[in-house]
């Protein structure tokens, strides 16, 4: 037991990416869930080991075939993405149970083993991102995730699909360079790669030359903005996740784009934020123009979408402007306020874009105007997705309003007023395309051809379940949100100068 | 004159610069997929040549240590933009794999003509 339990971080990687070589010879759809199964709930497990260590003897330093840090690669643990390894192996282990029905439906037989060993791959790129403490490295896995997620996409049901993923592929790429230019400019003026050498070296390289710094800083961050679509870098997002497998757009929106935010908090606080003093960089006001932008403008075009996963999808870029709204806040009550926004966010979508795969199941449509009534046939289904879409609106009694809670209270920390005004602005537009489809589903007689729906069998509904119970229980009990959160955004925050 | 100096004595960075903006106002400015991906393959290369450039030090040999000599280049860059390339092959055969299969379900790999199909009724 013990000799496994000094090998976890390792383990995080490892087990999914064997996974999805196994599932690939494999080749039969049914035996590689099973496997999918098996590796996903395996993760949590792992994960939570290493969150439990870390928040009891502090961060877990691996060396990667025992190679001393900063020559060898280096995975590191520490209460930040501790939360998030968490968060991305709970979601990816809830929602495997789903994929059952969902992706017999949307998915050919002969592709189904591929479409498993695909999602392995993403989950351990994913993870990878998360743990590894090397610039290099996450850039390797950021591509291992990416490449699989493009291959995903494509496999979506509609032709659009492989143009989504075609466009996804040119951004996702251009990002990706972007980064290893950084990475690049960043290992220039320091000589390593690993994130915590390169903080202790970076300021005196800052000194002697700040414009290379500057302009790592911002291949960086634009690369990384682009993997996680903040606004205006937005547009491969929307097609890519309407025209994705249902049950792939529920957990990419839940973890792929969170795990790139986890990614930028690393380089804004851990690194470049030890060595220079960000607020004397335009930095901030940005990132807080930027996501306004996200979080008003986004919002408003889901108010005009007919195809609910689009308005989901627009939704999602409103949403990850608040988790970036509080990166660019960057006091202790607004970055936790972002960070349990992650966490939040990751469970209300996951929740909606299932309720819609089920949906596509039962109705085989998700265009608003054709599932008018659904919720007397499928209560239970549409019930999660109110639940979750009061989530999505911040109302009180639910996981979204903690985090706008916070983010509330660190615009106010910084005596921003405007910025609770404009939250509240942005949460009324939420309101009005959240509640368009509840009219639609609740008060509508039901569509004839609707009379068959029901709700759907069990292993769809139980995940949809439990993340519509967390949405409600994450709005009281804020211990394993909020609180981590606030512990890791702690040491960020006494990192940085 | 200082400036046109910094400018011969860093040719190789304009080389890269030139190479890498070249490669994405292909991707931004082609409608053609394949061109897209042959902008986009620049790109990715333009990368290689920033990483592989400083790694040279002039009068330095084989990171092999020896007596005879005191000036060792530096391995690291190269071994990185292995894996680098390696990266940039696959996305580049998925790319092409992707615009085969486009051009199976829509008979054309130019973008204005594919939203042009695609264009809700």
């Amino acid at each position: 037991m013990k000799a496994i339990a000094a090998h976890l971080p390792a383990l995080q990687v490892i087990i999914p990416l064997l996974g999805a070589l196994l599932a690939a010879f494999l080749r039969r759809g049914t035996t590689a869930f099973a496997l999918t199964l098996v590796v996903s709930w395996i993760m949590p497990f792992v994960a939570g080991a290493m969150l439990w260590q870390v928040l009891s003897t502090g961060p877990i330093s691996y060396h990667l075939g025992g190679w001393e840090p900063p020559w060898g690669i280096e995975y590191r643990v520490d209460a930040l993405n501790g939360f998030v390894l968490l968060l991305v192996s709970a979601v990816g282990a809830v929602i495997v149970p789903f994929a059952y029905r969902s992706v017999a439906l949307e998915i050919p037989e002969d592709r189904r083993a591929w479409f498993y060993c695909m999602h392995l791959l993403c989950l351990a790129g994913l993870l990878g991102i998360a743990v590894t403490g090397d610039a290099f490295n996450a850039f390797v896995f950021l591509e291992i995730s990416s490449l699989s997620t493009y291959v995903l996409i494509a496999l979506g049901p509609d032709r659009r699909a492989l143009v989504a993923a075609f466009q996804y592929l040119i951004m996702g790429t251009i990002g990706a360079t972007f980064y290893v230019v950084g990475v690049g400019l960043l290992y220039l003026v320091t000589g390593s790669l690993n994130m915590v050498d390169i903080a202790a070296r970076l300021a005196p390289a800052w000194a002697e030359n700040s414009r290379a710094v500057i302009t790592a800083l911002a291949f960086v961050t634009v690369g990384v903005s682009l993997k996680l679509a903040l606004f205006p870098l937005h547009v491969w997002l929307p097609n890519a996740y309407a025209y994705a497998p249902s049950w792939t757009t529920a957990f990419l929106s839940a973890t792929a784009t969170k795990v790139a935010i986890y990614l930028l908090i690393r380089f804004f606080f851990s690194v470049f934020g030890v060595a220079i003093d960000l607020a004397t960089l335009p930095v901030a006001g940005i990132m807080i123009a930027l996501s306004l932008a996200a979080m008003l403008i986004a919002s408003f075009v889901a108010v005009f979408q007919t195809n609910l996963k689009r308005m989901l999808a627009y939704s999602s870029i409103g949403q990850i402007g608040y988790i970036t709204l509080g990166i660019g806040l960057a006091n202790q009550a607004g970055l936790t306020g972002g960070l349990v926004h992650v966490a939040n966010h990751a469970m209300m979508k996951a929740a909606m874009f299932l309720a819609l795969g089920a949906a596509f199941l039962r109705a085989g449509t998700v265009t608003l105007g054709e599932l008018a009534g659904l919720g007397r046939r499928m209560p239970l289904t549409m019930t999660v997705f109110t639940i979750a879409g009061f989530g999505l609106i911040g109302t009180p009694g639910t996981a979204g309003f903690i985090s706008k809670w916070y983010l509330a209270v660190g615009a106010l920390d910084k005596g921003w007023w405007i910025l609770v005004f404009l939250i509240v602005a942005s949460s009324l537009i939420a309101l009005v395309y959240v509640g368009r489809v509840l009219e639609v589903v609740w008060l509508h007689q039901p569509a004839p051809a609707l009379v068959a729906a029901s709700d759907p069998p069990l292993s769809m509904l139980l995940p949809l379940l439990v993340f519509g119970a967390a949405t409600i229980w994450f709005g009281f009990d804020t211990e394993w949100t909020a609180g981590v959160a606030a512990t890791s955004v702690k040491t960020l925050l006494a990192a940085g100068r | 004159m200082t400036a046109l100096t910094t400018l011969i004595e860093h040719y190789n960075y304009v080389v890269t610069i030139f190479l890498m903006m070249t490669g994405l106002y292909i991707v931004v400015a082609r409608g053609n997929m394949v061109k897209k991906l042959v902008g986009l393959s620049i790109f990715q290369t333009s990368v290689y040549l920033l990483y592989i450039e400083p790694g040279k030090i002039i009068g330095g040999t084989a990171p092999i240590i020896d007596p005879a000599f005191g000036v060792y280049s530096n391995p690291l860059p190269h071994v990185l933009i292995l894996t680098a390339i390696v990266v940039g092959v696959a996305t580049l055969a998925l790319g092409l794999a992707l615009v085969v299969r486009i051009n199976e379900a829509y008979g054309t790999i130019e973008e204005d003509e594919i939203f042009e199909k695609d264009r809700e009724p």
